[in-house]
């Protein structure tokens, strides 16, 4: 068992944990704060993988953004412990099944497969931050401004969302 | 003005006039249409006699002429082509001649009737129909007015529609045609496969010059088959044995109807065709020998019902129907020249019976019933004197038409190769019969007491309109008979000789035949006069009804056909038609269908409606279950090992 | 080394994870929340993936997701802000209009 192999199994498993307590909390800010356990989990999983850019952007949007935002709204919105409502009979009896098996069509492609994947690079070596900036502006450089151009629209929309009709 | 050249035009009178009447004549009074009426059907009797004279003294050479192409396709063609030839002459003449005088007739018999203009209307479209037929060259042409006669017979059957039995005897009259037209058009589909063209002149040369075989008798080539369903198609039409049952039930027709359609014309167009195809059934011995027995039976057959009816236009049916038969024996018997000679008298005789016997009916307002009738000889006297001369010549007496024509009918019966002398007897015993029930309608109705209510009918004669051309008929079936003679009255044998070089000469006869014809003429007076005796004894004293039990009631009853074919066909089919055909077929398994189908669109909607609950959660699922199916779709190739064999690897 | 595999059955297990959180909560928030999981899942593929083969394109396209899942997060609450106040309820079920 190296440490990288270690190092993995307590992150997955903290990541994994995360996720089931996401399901399992009845009061939805048990689950954002779930959320962003898995989140950071998740982000040291990028950092074992020498994705350090994104596991830093990760940290950093994801879960200082994207997460704040959602514990905002759940504050905002003064929201309650989940009702014990059960209208749809199909949820209910076809969900697990069919969650099992989309899982296990996934896991059984991924082994199925992963023969034919190479062994990993050394971390670090090709996805420096500068390497993923050169990138981002020379050959992604038409997606990067289009995806400025989608966070405009969604700030106009959140405004337009966002106000009290007069 | 060449006459043939526009042949026509004889047709084409009468279907203008029926079209003027029918489209315009609703508001017109009887005279306008009477007018129009009389003047298309004149104009044809005159172009008729001038195309007569034409033929005549050209020569007498067939004509034919093709005026235009009705069907064309591949090798085959039907056109409208007329040709004339000896045969054309005496069916054109009695049908525009008999046609036009009972046009004349019927607008006084039909004065007070409602709907005259579609009276009028449609007499002479049948006129057209009837002219189309005899005047075609080819089958298809004669078919179109083979069925046109049948239609317009329907038409003025049921000319009083508002009565139940009128509309029933139409659809009867028809549906029954259709039977025999189903065996005539098998006939017309074999001679075009045989012959590969309906045109006359191409298949009769064929026949003629081809050498066919003649085929002999218990045998069934092609040609006896032809001519087997070229006749039933004339038993249809002409009311024999087995589809004659129309023909008295079409009595609900007004009387000059029955006149025209049912005893001088229509019911000889089957004849017309047996004489028209004679090539092809002398080459049929066993064609001919059915043709001659179903006629003499139905000659005898129709004969015992007509001793006992009491409605005086049934009496007539009855005869009209035994008269058929007397034409299909001499066809039968291959005497062609006498059947069409019969044919021509009995238009005559037939059509001033039924006139008179209109005018008689007239007389009594409307009574039809000889039993409501008697002693009317006193009161209405021309139709009296008419009656009594169609009835002697319908008997055969001497010097009379019926006689001479019936007479060479049982000379050529006798001289049969195939039971001659058997089928003569019959045919003498109808002849006994016809004479027996003609005279008996005499007795009945014109003399004895009267038995009605003096007081209530007032009995008067009819209209000069009516009167006139009884008494050209009257003197027609007189002297109908005198250009016919067969020589050995010493008589001119025109007629024979007309005809022959349609029919093919008469044999030439011996001595003997001779006296052999004499004597048979002989007992055929007397069998008239013994109908005639006979009846007079039973009739004139002390007239009365016979019960009605046993022989009697059978005779009444018709033999009870009608209900056989009731029980027999016409229960059945309608019975298939109501369980099987409707409610099997066409509501179970045809309207289920349709009906099935949208039961499982509905079906199928119902089940698929469930996806759109209106739950956002049932919507997840939804979604998952089809991001399982892409996923498994776009991975099959990696996946299906693992799913079929059910090993995790 | 961690194999790639590794990597990818985590991914997939949270991905069904977040698949039944999707499913079965009853909670707007909750239900956005699982959705995010699954994002999140996808990108840890994608960096797998990265790695695995050497080139950085995965990292990139990872990138745009997480922008993307913003942009939506943020339009997306301003949604569930309104519907919570039209219907009273964060409960995903109460918001069944569309039923008969």
């Amino acid at each position: 068992m190296t440490a990288p192999l270690l190092i993995f199994f307590v992150l997955a498993t903290l990541a994994v944990l995360g996720a089931v307590s996401l399901i399992l909390q009845r009061h939805p800010i048990h689950s954002a704060l779930s959320l962003i356990v898995v989140m950071v989990a998740l982000a040291g999983l990028y950092l074992l993988m020498g994705a350090e850019f994104v596991a830093a952007v990760q940290i950093i949007v994801y879960g200082g953004a994207i997460m704040v935002l959602f514990v905002f709204v759940i504050m905002l919105l003064n929201a309650e412990e989940e009702e014990r409502t059960n209208f749809s009979k199909l949820a209910t009896y076809a969900g697990i099944p069919l969650a099992v098996a989309m899982t296990g069509l996934i896991a059984a492609a991924i082994a199925r497969s992963s023969g034919a994947l190479p062994a990993p690079a050394p971390s670090g070596a090709l996805t420096s931050t500068k390497t993923l900036s050169m990138l981002l502006f020379s050959e992604f450089v038409y997606p990067f401004e289009l995806t400025s151009f989608l966070i405009l629209v969604a700030i106009l929309g959140a405004i337009v969302l966002a106000q009290r009709e007069s | 003005m060449p006459i043939l050249e526009y042949l026509w035009i004889i047709p084409l009178l009468p279907l203008l006039g029926s079209a003027i009447n029918g489209l315009l004549g609703a508001k017109w009074p009887n005279k306008i249409v009477s007018a129009v009426a009389l003047g298309s059907t004149g104009l044809s009797f005159a172009c008729a006699l001038e195309a007569v004279r034409e033929f005549v003294v050209g020569g007498q050479h067939p004509f034919h002429k093709e005026f235009f192409n009705w069907i064309v396709a591949g090798n085959f063609r039907a056109g409208f082509d007329l040709q004339f030839d000896q045969l054309s002459v005496v069916m054109v003449l009695v049908v525009t001649g008999v046609g036009f005088l009972i046009h004349i007739y019927s607008t006084g018999y039909m004065a007070h009737e409602g709907g005259y203009y579609r009276f009028f209307s449609f007499l002479n479209l049948f006129m057209f129909f009837m002219l189309i037929l005899v005047l075609a060259a080819n089958f298809a042409l004669l078919f179109v007015g083979w069925e046109g006669v049948g239609l317009c017979s329907y038409l003025l059957i049921g000319f009083y529609f508002l009565r139940q039995s009128a509309s029933d005897a139409g659809k009867k009259a028809f549906i029954v045609n259709r039977i025999g037209d189903f065996g005539f058009m098998l006939g017309m589909f074999l001679v075009f496969q045989t012959f590969h063209s309906l045109d006359f002149r191409t298949v009769f040369d064929a026949v003629a010059q081809g050498n066919t075989a003649v085929e002999p008798i218990g045998t069934f080539g092609i040609m006896t088959v032809i001519c087997l369903l070229l006749f039933m198609g004339a038993t249809g039409k002409s009311a024999q044995i087995p589809l004659y049952v129309w023909l008295p039930d079409a009595m609900e027709g007004p009387t000059p109807v029955s006149a025209l359609i049912h005893a001088a014309t229509m019911v000889t167009a089957g004849v017309y065709v047996v004489a028209r195809t004679n090539l092809l059934f002398t080459h049929s011995q066993t064609a001919m020998y059915v043709v001659a027995i179903i006629g003499c039976a139905t000659a005898f057959f129709a004969a015992t019902i007509g001793l006992v009816q009491s409605d005086i236009k049934r009496v007539l049916a009855y005869s009209t129907v035994s008269q058929l038969g007397y034409m299909f024996l001499a066809c039968g018997v291959g005497a062609f020249g006498a059947g069409i000679f019969h044919l021509m008298t009995h238009a005559f005789f037939k059509a001033l019976l039924f006139l008179s016997a209109g005018s008689v009916i007239h007389a009594m307002g409307g009574e039809q019933d000889m039993w409501g009738m008697g002693g009317l000889a006193s009161k209405i006297k021309v139709t009296f004197w008419c009656m009594l001369a169609g009835t002697i010549a319908i008997a055969g007496f001497v010097p009379f038409a019926g006689f001479f024509s019936k007479d060479a009918i049982l000379f050529a019966t006798f001289n049969y190769e195939f039971n001659g002398k058997v089928l003569y007897a019959v045919g003498l015993l109808a002849a006994i019969f016809t004479s027996f029930y003609m005279f008996r309608l005499i007795w009945l109705t014109f003399f004895t007491q009267p038995r009605y209510d003096e007081h209530h009918v007032h009995v008067h004669d009819s209209p000069k309109n009516m009167t006139v051309p009884l008494i050209i008929l009257a003197l027609l079936s007189l002297v109908g008979g005198w250009f016919a003679a067969p020589a050995l009255w010493g008589g001119p044998n025109h007629f024979a000789e007309f005809l022959a070089p349609v029919f093919g000469g008469e044999k030439a006869e011996g001595v003997e035949a001779h006296s052999l014809e004499l004597i048979l003429s002989g007992v055929a007076v007397g069998a008239a006069l013994a109908g005639l005796i006979v009846a007079w004894r039973m009739y004139t004293k002390g007239a009365k009804r016979g019960a009605m039990t046993g022989a009697y009631k059978v005779l009444y009853k018709k033999y009870y056909v009608d209900e056989l074919y009731q029980a027999v066909v016409i229960g059945p089919l309608m019975w298939l038609s109501r369980n099987v055909f409707w409610k099997v077929v066409d509501v179970g398994i045809i309207d289920g269908t349709v009906n099935g189908i949208a039961g499982g669109t509905t079906a199928v909607g119902d089940t698929v409606r469930h996806t759109q609950s209106g739950n956002t959660r049932s919507y997840a699922v939804w979604v998952l279950v089809g991001a399982i199916v892409v996923f498994a779709i776009i991975f099959w190739p990696i996946l299906h090992p693992v799913l079929v064999g059910g090993v995790r690897q | 080394m961690v194999p790639t595999s590794h990597y990818l059955l985590l991914s997939a297990i949270l991905f069904g994870l977040g698949i039944v959180g999707f499913v079965f909560k009853r909670n707007i928030i909750t239900l956005f929340m699982s959705i995010e999981l699954m994002l999140n899942a996808v990108n840890l593929a994608f960096v797998a993936f990265s790695q695995s083969l050497g080139k950085p394109y995965g990292e990139v396209f990872v990138l745009f997701v997480i922008v993307v899942a913003a942009a939506e997060a943020a339009v997306g609450l301003g949604i569930i802000i309104l519907t919570a106040r039209n219907r009273r309820s964060l409960n995903v079920e109460r918001v069944d209009l569309l039923k008969l």
